[in-house]
This record gives structure tokens, C-alpha cells and sequence, in this order.
């Protein structure tokens, strides 16, 4: 590219002005790209480093910038269920466990499983696809007021059984403490599976359809060949869907406040809305900090060896 | 002729049969199970909108699933107009527009800067121009708790430093306004989508052109106008409807920087309204209001789908 701008340069006759120009032409994209560049240095790099700052200090209500150390996170993984009260720490990122885990799995085995029923030349599979995913374009707080009705024992699905004659069906899972956590998970597959499905859906249709006449040929069963030869050619999927899941995992924090308001006595909390509550409404805002430089640290982790390997997949 | 078909015939035709047989049975199963899921799918929705239209009499005798035997619009017209948002009651309307005021110079804002981005990392790569875009791009990633209250300190400042600007100058130039900073922080944590969208997209584009173009004399902006635009149409719907789904449904920010007062969009409201506990939960026109708050971004999934999905697509698979 540059050579080009050289060129330009050597046609414009040499009058000081014009090189002016020229030389103004040849910068202005990086002039261009600049305040964007800036933005996202000052406004994330930047604010990250003010976060993590601030997490060595013993900022309440109000910021301090006097460091005292890492009491913050001292705080965090100090504090246990044992403790009294017992730790939000502790349930949020045990929540964030069976969250992340069971929601991720669910979500990548049932958009599989629907992408590849889906194939079956099925008719009326344009109608089929947007009924499965259109809960991707609801916010989480749409979803979470919806299941949350859906869910509750007076009025929703219970009540509906008992209607129905099944009076001794009972859930109450939204309202106990122990069971709210598993709520957030159907409410959050049902919102991300459908994209789930179409990710896989369209890998399945990339697929080669030679290497599965020829399978076929030789005489594998469908099972067999789903599972030895299809599941395999999926694998960038797998990484491409486990990285979106992941990341929407850890970033979840509307659903739980939509659906469940947080759970009896905060046991639906996620490390998110711990940060939130702690920074915002408790008034802990080192501890707050803290709990979001896992956060973030957590993510790292996930996504710089992946977008590392994507940017150097194809070297130029 | 007939009595040498014969014996081949019952064989052939019980093979074919049982072959058909299982054949119908599997398309059985698997249109059934389809068609569960589309009922999984599609539940929540149908009871939320089965419910906005039912009375509150009806609700509390009758069932869920039930379609509503007077249908009502009064939820509807309630949530819109009157129904009570923390102490004020006026409905959600003005949430609605405040939304709309906050997404459509976000969007537009985010979206024309990416395309920007895109055409220099694409067509004037410069050394270190991966590095720049990997910035950007780990920008999309980060958890946005650990800017939040960074952010949420400037945004204050700034908005006493308006504060002074208004009474020393007159005007506050926005500063402090929580729409324009609501608008300010989508653009600041949406460039990193938007760039990516174009700078995938420009990177199919043929640089040939862009070449051809700069002999012929054309400037770094001409090309982009009469080159580049022209032929980004597709992308810039996929960008714009996914940057209009991401704002609008947006929460965290909006709940920090625009929690309380006049100017929360829609999904703060929403939540306020669902959560408000005085007097009788009236949950048709919680319905209602959710409803309405799931309208826009409804319309364009069934109007434009096929790119929404291309851009949630975009955002996942990074090309």
C-alpha cells in the first residue's frame, strides 16, 4: 500500500505546498484510525489499569487512592461459607461454576442436537430456525420478567399441572435458595441455545458432502457417522461456540437481577452482581474492584489464547 | 409372466415396506422432537403475550396457557400510559423514547466510525496495524465490570464540570446529560464490534480497485465515499441491527450511569416496573411492558433475520 502513496508522491510536482498535502494524504488514515486507537486505549486499557489500581486500596463510598495493599482480595478469598455472614464470594462463584458449566454443556449439546435434526432435509425448517432462535434478540431482562412468571409456583407452570389434575407436581426451584441458581440456567439456555444451533447448522452445512456419501458407501451407520466423522470436521465450532458461551457466562449479570432479583438472601448471585452490589450499593468499592479484576482475569485467560491463535492463523 | 413375479414380489415389497417403515418412523420422531423444542421456544413468549391481553380476574383464575376469553388492551394502553415506574406513574413511554433517543445516535455514531476503521486496517495497513486491531478487538471481550466504575467516576466529573459550563457559559454542551453519556459509552465499548464487522467485511473487498482508484488521482475520503460506501450496504445493515439489539438491550450501563430519574431506557424501567412491590402486582401490564420493551428488537429479527443472525455470526466466528 505504502508503495503506492510513494509513487503518488514523485507524480505531484515538486512544489513545497503540494508535499504538504501529499505528506498530510499519506498520514491521514492513521489521522483517521487515531481518535478511535485513543478511545479504546484511554477507555478500556486505560480503566482497567484504574480498576485493578483501585483494588489495592481501601476505597468505601468514595475512591482513595492511598494503596494499602491487597486487603481487598484478602477480603474476597478470606471470607468462607464458615464465616458469619457467610461468604457472597464463595455462592457467587460457586453459582458462576454450575452456571458456567451446566449452561455452556446444555447449550452445546442441544444446539448440536437440533442443528443436526435440523439437517435431516426437514421441511419447514425456515420456520423452525427463527422459533429456535429468536430469544437471542430479547435482553435478558425480557427473559428474565418472562421465566420468572413461567416459573413461579402460583401463578406458572405449577399451578398450570395442578389445573390440569397433577396436583402433586411441585417447583419451586426460583424461590429456594438452593434451586434458584438452576433457573438461571434454563432461562439462559433458552436464550442461547437457538444461536447455538445455527452456529453448528452452518457447519454442518459447510461440510463436504463427498466425505459422507463416501462414509455412507462403505456402509456406516448414521450414528457412526455423526460421531466419527461429523462431531470431528465440528470441532472449530465447538471452540468458536464454547468461546461466545463462555464469555456470555461470565458477563451475565441482567438475567439473574431480571429473573430472580438477585435470589433469597443473594444465593443467585453471580461474580458480576456481586460487583455491582458491592461497588454501587455496599459501598466496598476496593472489594468491588477486586472481585471485577477476576473477573476480568478469568477472561483473559479464555480469550487471549484464542483470539491470539485466530489473529495469527493467517499471517500476511 | 405373473406366476415368475410372484414369488419375487412379497420379499422385494416386505423389505421395501419395513425399509418405508422405519424410514416414516424416524421422520416421525424427528418432526416430533422438533416440534417440542418449538413449543420450548416459543412458550415464554406465547404466555407472556397470552397474559398482556387477559384481565386480572382472569389471570388469577384461570390457566396460564389459556387464551383470553375477552381479550383486553387495556394492559397494553396501561403499561404504555400509566402504569407507575418507581414513584412516577406515567408508564413507560417516556423510557420508550428515551431508549430511542440513546440507541439511534449510538448506532449511527458506532457504525460509521467502524466503517472508518475498517477501510484504514484494511486498505491503508500500516506497520503495527494487527496489534491496533488486536487492541480494539480484546476491547469487545472484556467484562464491563472492570470499567464501570472508572467510567461512572468521569462521567461525574464531567457532569460538574457542566454544571459550571451552565452557569458560566449558559450551556452544558451535554456534559452530564445521561443519554449523551449513555450514547458516549456505547460508541466508546461498541467500536471494537463495529470495527471488526468492517474490517472483515473490507478485507474480501478487491484492493485492486482501491489501487486503479488512487492513480486516477481519487483522495483517501473519495475512495471511501464513492468506493468503499456504495458497497458496504450489506454490512452496514448487519452492523447496524446488531448494535441496535446489543444498545438497546442493554442493562449494566444503563442501570449504572442512568439508574434512577427520567432519563432510564427501557430495560432499567422494565425491571423497575416488574420489581415494583406497592399494592397489587398487576401482572398483565408487567406483561404488557415487557411486551413492548421486546417490540423493537422483535420487529427486526423477523424483519431483517437473516442478518441479525449474520451478525451475531460476525461476532462470534471472527474470520
Amino acid at each position: 500500500m505504502s508503495s503506492v502513496a510513494t509513487t503518488q508522491i514523485k507524480l505531484t510536482p515538486e512544489r513545497p505546498r503540494a508535499s504538504t498535502r501529499a505528506r498530510l494524504q499519506d498520514a491521514l488514515p492513521k489521522i483517521v484510525l487515531a481518535p478511535s486507537f485513543a478511545i479504546t486505549i484511554v477507555f478500556v486499557y486505560g480503566f482497567i489499569l484504574w480498576t485493578i489500581y483501585l483494588s489495592f486500596t481501601n476505597s468505601k463510598t468514595f475512591p482513595s487512592y492511598v494503596i494499602t495493599g491487597s486487603r481487598a482480595y484478602q477480603r474476597l478469598w478470606g471470607w468462607t461459607f464458615d464465616s458469619d455472614p457467610p461468604s457472597s464470594w464463595y455462592t457467587s462463584i460457586t453459582n458462576m461454576g454450575i452456571f458456567g458449566f451446566l449452561y455452556i454443556g446444555i447449550c452445546l449439546a442441544l444446539g448440536l442436537f437440533l442443528a443436526i435434526l435440523l439437517d435431516q432435509k426437514i421441511r419447514g425448517e425456515g420456520v423452525l430456525r427463527p422459533i429456535y432462535l429468536y430469544p437471542m434478540a430479547l435482553s435478558f431482562i425480557v427473559t428474565g420478567v418472562a421465566w420468572k412468571w413461567f416459573l413461579d409456583p402460583g401463578l406458572g407452570l405449577e399451578q398450570t399441572l395442578h389445573q390440569w389434575g397433577w396436583t402433586s407436581f411441585h417447583f419451586d426451584w426460583i424461590k429456594n435458595k438452593d434451586f434458584v441458581i438452576y433457573t438461571v440456567v434454563i432461562a439462559g439456555v433458552w436464550q442461547a441455545s437457538g444461536f447455538i444451533m445455527a452456529m453448528f447448522l452452518a457447519g454442518l452445512r459447510g461440510i463436504d458432502g463427498e466425505i459422507m456419501k463416501a462414509a455412507q458407501i462403505d456402509g456406516a451407520t448414521t450414528f457412526q457417522l455423526y460421531r466419527r466423522i461429523v462431531i470431528p470436521l465440528l470441532r472449530p465450532i465447538f471452540l468458536s461456540a464454547f468461546i461466545v458461551l463462555a464469555h456470555l457466562a461470565i458477563k451475565s449479570y441482567d438475567l439473574v437481577v431480571a429473573l430472580t432479583s438477585g435470589g433469597p438472601g443473594g444465593s443467585a448471585w453471580l461474580p458480576s452482581n456481586f460487583m455491582y452490589e458491592y461497588t454501587f450499593k455496599r459501598n466496598e468499592m476496593a472489594v468491588g474492584s477486586a472481585s471485577a479484576v477476576i473477573m476480568l482475569m478469568t477472561i483473559v485467560a479464555i480469550i487471549v489464547p484464542y483470539l491470539y491463535s485466530e489473529l495469527r492463523e493467517k499471517p500476511r | 409372466m405373473s406366476a415368475v413375479a410372484t414369488p419375487a414380489r412379497p420379499t422385494a415389497s416386505r423389505q421395501n415396506s419395513s425399509g418405508i417403515n422405519t424410514r416414516i418412523v424416524n421422520r416421525i420422531v424427528i418432526y416430533g422432537l422438533l416440534a417440542l423444542f418449538a413449543v420450548f421456544y416459543l412458550m415464554p413468549l406465547f404466555v407472556m403475550l397470552v397474559t398482556s391481553f387477559k384481565t386480572m380476574d382472569e389471570i388469577q383464575n384461570g390457566n396460564m396457557l389459556s387464551l383470553p376469553k375477552a381479550p383486553t388492551f387495556d394492559p397494553w394502553l396501561k403499561a404504555w400510559g400509566e402504569t407507575c415506574v418507581g414513584l412516577t406513574c406515567a408508564g413507560i413511554k417516556g423510557y420508550f423514547w428515551n431508549s430511542i433517543k440513546m440507541v439511534v445516535p449510538a448506532v449511527l455514531i458506532s457504525t460509521m466510525l467502524g466503517a472508518l476503521n475498517g477501510y484504514v486496517l484494511t486498505k491503508w495497513r500500516f506497520r503495527g496495524a494487527t496489534l491496533v486491531f488486536g487492541l480494539m478487538l480484546f476491547a469487545c471481550f472484556i467484562p464491563f465490570q472492570s470499567v464501570l466504575l472508572p467510567m461512572a467516576t468521569i462521567l461525574g466529573s464531567l457532569g460538574r464540570f457542566g454544571v459550571t459550563l451552565q452557569n458560566d457559559v449558559g450551556t452544558s454542551f451535554g456534559l452530564g446529560n445521561p443519554t449523551v453519556n449513555l450514547v458516549f459509552v456505547h460508541v466508546v465499548y461498541g467500536l471494537g464490534f463495529t470495527t471488526l464487522f468492517f474490517r472483515n467485511y473490507y478485507e474480501a473487498f478487491p484492493t485492486e480497485l482501491i489501487k486503479a482508484a488512487q492513480v486516477d488521482g481519487a483522495s483517501f475520503f473519495q475512495i471511501f465515499r464513492r468506493i468503499m460506501l456504495p458497497n458496504s450496504m450489506p454490512i452496514f445493515v448487519v452492523t447496524v441491527i446488531y448494535q441496535f439489539t446489543n444498545i438497546w438491550n442493554d442493562f449494566l450501563f444503563a442501570s449504572a450511569y442512568a439508574g434512577t430519574g427520567d432519563a432510564m431506557p427501557m430495560t432499567v424501567a422494565l425491571n423497575n416496573v416488574v420489581n415494583t412491590s406497592t399494592g397489587v402486582v398487576e401482572y398483565n401490564v408487567n406483561m404488557a411492558a415487557a411486551m413492548i420493551a421486546a417490540l423493537p428488537t422483535l420487529i427486526v429479527y423477523v424483519v431483517a433475520g437473516r442478518y441479525f443472525v449474520r451478525g451475531l455470526m460476525a461476532g462470534a466466528v471472527k474470520g
